[in-house]
């Protein structure tokens, strides 16, 4: 049914995890305030959806069904911990202010999703690839609202200044506001609204119709 | 191959004792294999949070202008364990191993504040802490002290660096906080922190009096050296880093200690 090209490729545009499905916002609020946060998260989350599938997926003939759910969290939590504990050893600094989010990418729709959506049907190849696309999907929407957060909000990019800020001497006032949770939400509204006018597809039929307001006549 | 009853009992133990095993093998394995790097770090980023305050080291820079890493650094420094009651050296507890913050929630080794004591909202105060000492040909050249308080939304950690006199603050740094990005957030800014140095800590009746202004004092005047610039729109931030400072050099913090110092020199 499905061809390992389309599974990689499909969930970057066509079947965004966060622009279509709209899940795994929380992180996606949280860590985008600075690009090199973002990249690091993205690693993280591209590690653990990958690898979830490839082991969800070797052992989806055994698994027993009434027990799925948890088998997949153990799984999942087991590779959360690991890319914690190894972040904490090569790149400390990025660990401290992103612990707290890595250790969330258990409770990441996306991750889960996969595993019980994809893997428990698929062969381990073919899921190894959509935990692989979907995280990159997750990523390519991450990214792009790093790219506006970082800049807009501090002035900077991946930690170097780019726009020299009031505070720190310059010329350039920040937007307070892109430092903050919201901004996130504002920023992937912008691009789901932009995915959907490219793919026209994705726009949902509206579930219901507004009645013409007639009250105006009844008040003359 | 004979079919076997996924959902059967037997097979529900069996995947969940397999899962789990192999998990927790990863997992341990992982964990003890990285623990002696991950020890490193955190040793390595508390000298660093040291060396800041204290001035030794610029910006995000790993290694001081004269080319001198992090650890020759702070070989200088002497880390000694204190008795904040009587200001004593303590020297039965190990101070490669106390954890003062630890200590504080430990009902044995602190002591509880009264709401009027508690100016920086610890609730408990350890009854020992740490203190960083750089000896210049035996005499002290800076004394760096862990302080901590409450601000807006949680506690900030730091250090505070003295000069040696004992009056001047040579520097302050949080390594730990929550305050928002952009108001009390700035406690980290640079240009901030660069009002610090050289402001006096005790006052005429030997209180420490460090006062946050939104205005400062004429220049010259005797209120006027104990006055850093509050910071905009972060009231409470503000608010607290006063009270910290003043909490931890005072009577209930380092003041006993400092005082000893002093009265030796």
């Amino acid at each position: 049914m499905s061809q390992p090209k389309e599974v990689l490729i499909d969930p970057i545009f066509n079947n965004n995890p966060i622009a279509l499905q709209v899940l795994g916002i929380c992180s996606a609020l949280a860590v985008t305030i600075s690009m090199s946060q973002t990249l690091v998260m993205c690693a993280a989350v591209i590690f653990v959806c990958t690898m979830s599938n490839l082991a969800v997926s070797l052992i989806r003939n055994r698994i027993p069904t009434n027990i799925r759910i948890i088998v997949q969290m153990t799984i999942i939590a087991s590779l959360v911990i690991v890319v914690d504990e190894v972040l904490k050893a090569v790149a400390y600094d990025i660990s401290k202010s992103l612990s707290v989010f890595v250790g969330l990418i258990i409770t990441n729709c996306i991750v889960m999703g996969r595993a019980e959506a994809f893997a428990m049907q698929n062969g381990p190849f073919l899921s190894a690839l959509d935990g692989f696309g979907n995280a990159l999907g997750y990523s390519v929407i991450l990214v792009g609202v790093a790219l506006f957060r970082e800049p807009l909000g501090a002035g900077t990019f991946m930690g170097y200044e780019i726009m020299p800020t009031v505070n720190n001497g310059g010329w350039y006032v920040s937007n307070g506001m892109m430092l903050l949770s919201p901004s996130a939400f504002f920023l992937i509204g912008l691009f789901i609204w932009a995915i959907r006018a490219w793919k026209k597809d994705q726009v949902e039929e509206a579930e219901y119709e507004i009645a013409p307001n007639l009250q105006y006549r009844e008040a003359m | 191959m004979a079919s076997f009853e996924k959902d059967g009992l037997k097979n529900v133990f069996i995947v969940a004792l397999g899962v789990c095993l192999v998990c927790s093998v990863v997992v341990s394995g992982i964990a003890v294999a990285l623990k002696p790097q991950q020890q490193l770090n955190k040793a390595l980023d508390q000298k660093q949070n040291i060396l800041r305050a204290a001035g030794m080291l610029p910006g995000d820079s790993l290694v001081a202008e004269d080319g001198r890493g992090v650890d020759e650094l702070f070989s200088e420094f002497e880390v000694r364990v204190v008795d904040l009651e009587t200001g004593e050296f303590l020297d039965d507890i190990d101070a490669d191993t106390f954890d003062p913050v630890k200590a504080a929630k430990k009902p044995d080794l602190s002591i509880p504040l009264s709401g009027e004591q508690d100016i920086a909202t610890l609730r408990r105060r350890e009854n020992a802490s740490l203190v960083y000492i750089k000896r210049v040909e035996g005499e002290i050249d800076k004394l760096v002290l862990p302080v901590r308080g409450y601000g807006l939304w949680g506690t900030l950690f730091g250090y505070l660096a003295l000069d040696s006199d004992l009056q001047t603050i040579s520097g302050l740094g949080f390594y730990q906080h929550k305050e928002t990005p952009g108001l009390g957030g700035e406690v980290d800014n640079p240009r901030w922190k660069a009002l610090w140095p050289g402001v006096q800590l005790y006052d005429a009746d030997n209180q420490p009096n460090v006062q946050l202004v939104k205005t400062r004092s004429a220049a010259g005047s005797a209120s006027a050296a104990y006055e850093v610039d509050a910071l905009s729109g972060a009231t409470f931030t503000t608010r607290g880093v006063q009270n910290l400072v003043n909490f931890w050099t005072g009577d209930l913090g380092f003041g006993p200690f400092i005082a000893r110092l002093k009265a030796q020199a």
